[in-house]
């Protein structure tokens, strides 16, 4: 196997060098925009100057523009050397005592050197001048407009074949076409055809211009819109029929595709929306749900979760001091000072710290406050909006009353696009991991001894305890297990929204809903109605245009629905009465 | 439901407790204006004890759900501040040609200051009508006392109860929050009603003229509370009362029982938000302000508080929670502005877990600690030999 090892590396260098060859070659072929331009300058010819700066034209190269901008400011001159060559060259920098400044060569972009190799400064008084004149600079910026539709990136060549589309300039026209039969990228290739399309519409043969509003037709392209709907009232204006008629097919197509990109876009917000949601209340349908406390602090667990997400960004950042509030304990948390990939984990590492932080404070409530009144629902949620509230007015003066800052990780922070719709993958996470929660409590309460213990108690408390099984334990993990997902919650919330001491004010009344809706101990009810809210929501806010009107309706619709199923979706059914 | 500390009251009978409650506030709706006169308390002592009994009013509404009936309802807040807002659009009206505005010339109009600021140039219709005192009264009985019947017909039509009454009304609150927060809505917005001026042409705000019509404010409230006492106090009586009791002692039995418990409970729920709105409505010129802070689900939960530490299902508790609680809040958020939040949630805890009966329960617990204490000395030997009848 050894030779193997050793050829590799060695078949590797040479099909570089066949690579590095072949590039060589292909270079020579064609002559460099700055030998081109070198060409033009020593041409006498004016008309024969333009052609050849035309000839520039869908180049990508940057040193044109360079080039261009010196000639257009005076800053060209040719040189005479000893032997009797023009050489064109560029003056820069400040000039010395002489009045001498620094030469630039114009076709390779090195200093200006003699025999010796010694760099010439020379004095713009003692050249000729590369003169211009206003057909020629009109060339020149011909050129230099188009010149990002040939440049190496992307972004750059689509964003260059928007403007000179939406332009509508005939001339550029050739150019367009010129490029699009050497480009190879797909994106920019129905760019380019859209931009043909949009300049040909304002071709004055109307067979042309239906041609055109056929390609766009095609195309869809929602940018395209208002040129067509322009053109359209025009051939309205001018009684032209048959353009109106192509027009309003293409228009018909666009607003076809808006409303398609529309929906789904809608759809997959409202399923991340509804996904933040079903986290949120997932941890809620299992105290509230299956134990029956109603747990007003939720929502603190919540914000628990998030500020344990803060620590942990800390921590693998710079580190952070804190003092307890009251007992006047100055905290000082050393940071691991990580950068790159290694800082970037600190989310993951977040998801665990989240859960467990959360469900540690939820355990101490259960055991401190609210196994005293597990008879007394009502009593517990006035008993926990106190926890509420002295939790809130902790945060604030541990970390202060402002939101703090969670950075997204770079795998979090950017987005697909597929067909026009925006897939953000901090929402897509959302989503993923909304499920694999669902799936992971689903297990726990249905494949685990202790799922089966939560279940038998929450059932029936008395006859659970008379066959032996130790309620008050299993009570205090199940409302860890619940506080701990509203701490995980926590820990995704720092993605989509602000994280500050009072910021679990805002899940609680949406999650308690949730729960209600779902049918009060079902968590298939809870995923089911979490989704529903969630895309209520968002396409009520989509159809109103505004969002607050919105969520008042969806409330609204939530009472009018708890009239036609007051068990919520899917009830538990009891034959008991109270 | 009810904790077997619900209703338990230092007295003995409740002709007893109402005879307190009425001597107590006679005194204090002519004491302390008198004194107040004389210059013997201030001003602000008087304004803030106004707001106090606004508040005992709003207690006393979620008494009558919470205490009585067996209903916790978190929407108290908002028929208070609906109340409140409805009588402080009159109170806006009033003001006119002497907002700042129009004494910048840039209000030809007279409107409130507010839809200048938006950018109105007419007061919306349905403002209108406010110019009216008397049509201004009617609506803080009617709108809350509206969406009450509304929201309790859908409710307990469908015999929601329990929790998710709460949760329902807590929501139902939360929306109308959210909705009285926009500008749009022509309600003031995030700053709601201020800047008051007059009060059926008495001054507010004027130094000489102020205090006097502030005097009246608070006369008439304690007025209104002793008024809201005695309807509570007869109802009490009542076999209504009765059947309300029972309703929340156990709903099951009595609607097997034969009674309509959803009417009931429809009839007590539209009663005390009428309440609460009287209240909302005369704290609106004490306080000077209302806006939708007021109308929070967390408000609503605050009141509930004040009743679960006067002692819920009496007539005194409510009125003895809301005055405690406020006064401790008046002196706590200066004295320990950091610290406030915290006591109050420590007072929910420990009120919640150790005094469920409230205030009111003290004495009959400490009698019941020392009996336990002290062994009874003669058992059973005290029995009174039945007089003889003739």
């Amino acid at each position: 196997m050894a030779w193997k090892i050793i050829l590799r590396p060695l078949l590797c260098t040479v099909s570089l060098a066949l690579a590095v060859l072949a590039g060589g070659r292909a270079m020579a072929a064609q002559e460099t925009a700055r030998a081109t331009i070198v060409r033009a300058i020593l041409t006498t010819d004016d008309g024969q100057k333009r052609a050849i700066i035309g000839s520039l034209a869908g180049q990508g190269d940057e040193a044109i523009r360079e080039i261009f901008t010196a000639w257009r400011q005076d800053g060209l001159f040719v040189y005479t050397a000893p032997d009797g060559a023009k050489v064109p060259v560029e003056l820069t920098g400040d000039k010395d005592a002489q009045g001498a400044r620094a030469a630039v060569r114009v076709d390779n972009g090195e200093p200006l050197k003699d025999a010796a190799g010694r760099a010439l400064r020379l004095d713009a008084s003692q050249l000729a001048a590369v003169e211009h004149d206003g057909r020629l600079r009109l060339a020149m910026k011909t050129v230099v407009d188009l010149l990002d539709l040939g440049s190496p990136l992307l972004t750059k060549r689509l964003r260059a074949i928007q403007t000179i589309g939406f332009a509508q300039k005939t001339d550029s026209l050739p150019v367009l076409q010129a490029r699009s039969q050497v480009e190879t990228d797909d994106g920019a290739k129905s760019e380019l055809r859209e931009a043909i399309a949009l300049i040909q519409l304002a071709d004055p043969d109307d067979g042309v211009k239906i041609k055109a509003l056929a390609t766009l037709n095609e195309l869809h392209n929602s940018s395209s819109y208002d040129l067509i709907k322009a053109l359209r009232d025009k051939a309205e204006a001018a009684g032209k029929t048959a353009v109106t008629k192509a027009a309003d097919a293409a228009l018909a197509a666009i607003d076809h595709h808006r409303s398609v990109v529309k929906f789904f876009g809608t759809l997959f917000r409202g399923l991340s929306a509804g996904s933040i949601l079903l986290v949120v209340a997932l941890g809620l349908a299992i105290t509230f749900g299956l134990m029956g406390v109603i747990n007003m602090a939720h929502g603190e667990m919540i914000t628990v979760g998030a500020y344990a997400t803060y620590i942990t960004q800390n921590v693998f950042g710079e580190g952070m001091n804190f003092t307890l509030p009251f007992v006047k304990i100055a905290i000082h948390l050393p940071g691991l000072h990580l950068t790159g990939w290694a800082y970037q984990l600190y989310f993951v590492a977040a998801i665990p710290i989240g859960f467990l932080s959360a469900a540690l404070v939820g355990i101490a409530l259960e055991r401190c406050v609210i196994r005293f009144l597990y008879r007394r629902p009502l009593e517990s949620l006035l008993a926990t909006f106190g926890v509420s509230l002295i939790l809130q007015q902790m945060f604030k003066l541990t970390f202060g009353s402002n939101n703090v800052n969670v950075d997204s990780p770079v795998y979090l922070s950017s987005n697909w696009t597929v067909f026009d719709i925006t897939f953000d993958w901090n929402r897509v996470f959302v989503i993923g991991f909304a499920a694999v929660i669902v799936f992971g409590v689903w297990l726990a309460l249905t494949k685990t001894p202790l799922g089966l213990l939560i279940r038998c108690v929450m059932q029936n408390r008395m006859m659970a305890s008379c066959m032996g099984v130790r309620t008050e334990r299993v009570n205090m993990l199940t409302f860890g297990l619940g506080s701990g997902l509203a701490g995980l919650a926590g820990v995704f919330v720092t993605q989509l929204g602000t994280v500050g001491p009072s910021m679990g004010q805002e899940y609680i009344v949406d999650s308690f809903m949730t729960v209600v809706v779902g049918g009060v101990g079902s968590i298939f009810g809870t995923v089911v109605s979490a989704l529903g809210i969630g895309l209520a929501d968002q396409s009520l806010q989509q159809i109103l245009l505004n969002p607050v009107l919105g969520k008042i309706l969806v409330l609204v619709a939530i009472i009018l629905f708890l009239q036609w199923r007051p068990t919520g979706l899917f009830a538990a059914r009891s034959r008991s009465l109270d | 439901m009810s904790s077997p500390d619900t209703g338990r009251s230092f007295f003995r009978s409740r002709h007893m407790e109402f005879t307190v409650v009425g001597v107590f506030l006679v005194l204090l709706t002519l004491v302390f204006p008198v004194l107040n006169a004389h210059g013997l308390l201030s001003d602000y002592t008087i304004t803030l004890w106004g707001k106090y009994l606004c508040y005992a009013l709003l207690a006393i509404s979620v008494d009558l759900l919470w205490g009585y009936t067996g209903l916790l309802s978190l929407g108290q807040a908002l028929f208070f501040s609906l109340g409140g807002y409805m009588f402080g659009m009159y109170l806006m009206l009033q003001i006119g040609m002497l907002g700042s505005y129009a004494k910048a010339g840039q209000n030809p109009a007279g409107l409130p200051d507010f839809m200048v600021f938006l950018g109105h140039t007419f007061l919306p219709p349905f403002w209108r009508p406010f110019h009216s005192f008397g049509f201004a009264v009617m609506m803080v009985f009617v709108l809350p006392g509206l969406l009450a019947l509304i929201f309790g017909f859908l409710a307990f039509r469908s015999r929601i109860k329990g929790v998710y009454f709460s949760i329902l009304t807590q929501a139902l609150t939360y929306g109308a929050a959210l909705m009285f927060f926009r500008n749009d809505f022509t309600m003031g917005g995030n700053n709601g009603f201020t800047d008051f001026k007059f009060i059926l042409g008495h001054s507010l705000v004027d130094k000489d003229v102020g205090p006097a019509t502030m005097r009246g404010l608070f006369m008439v409230t304690a007025l209104v509370l002793l008024l809201v006492a005695l309807i509570c106090y007869w109802l009490n009586g009542t076999k209504f009362g009765l059947v309300r009791q029972a309703i929340r002692d156990g709903e099951n039995r009595v609607l097997f029982s034969g009674y309509a418990t959803a009417n009931y409970k429809l009839f007590v729920f539209v009663l005390a938000a009428m309440i609460a709105g009287v209240g909302g409505a005369l704290f609106v010129p004490q306080a000077g302000i209302i806006n939708p802070d007021q109308m929070t689900p967390a408000k609503s939960i605050e009141a509930v508080v004040w009743v679960a530490v006067g002692g819920r299902g009496t007539l005194i508790g409510p009125i003895i929670g809301a005055i405690s609680i406020n006064a401790l809040r008046s002196w706590a958020t200066q004295a320990y502005p950091d610290s406030w939040l915290i006591i109050l949630g420590m007072i929910f805890l420990l009120v919640v877990l150790f005094l469920p009966g409230g205030i009111v329960s003290l004495p009959a617990k400490i009698m019941a600690w020392r009996s336990r204490r002290q062994p009874p000395v003669a058992p059973l030997a005290a029995t009174k030999p039945a007089p003889d009848r003739p």
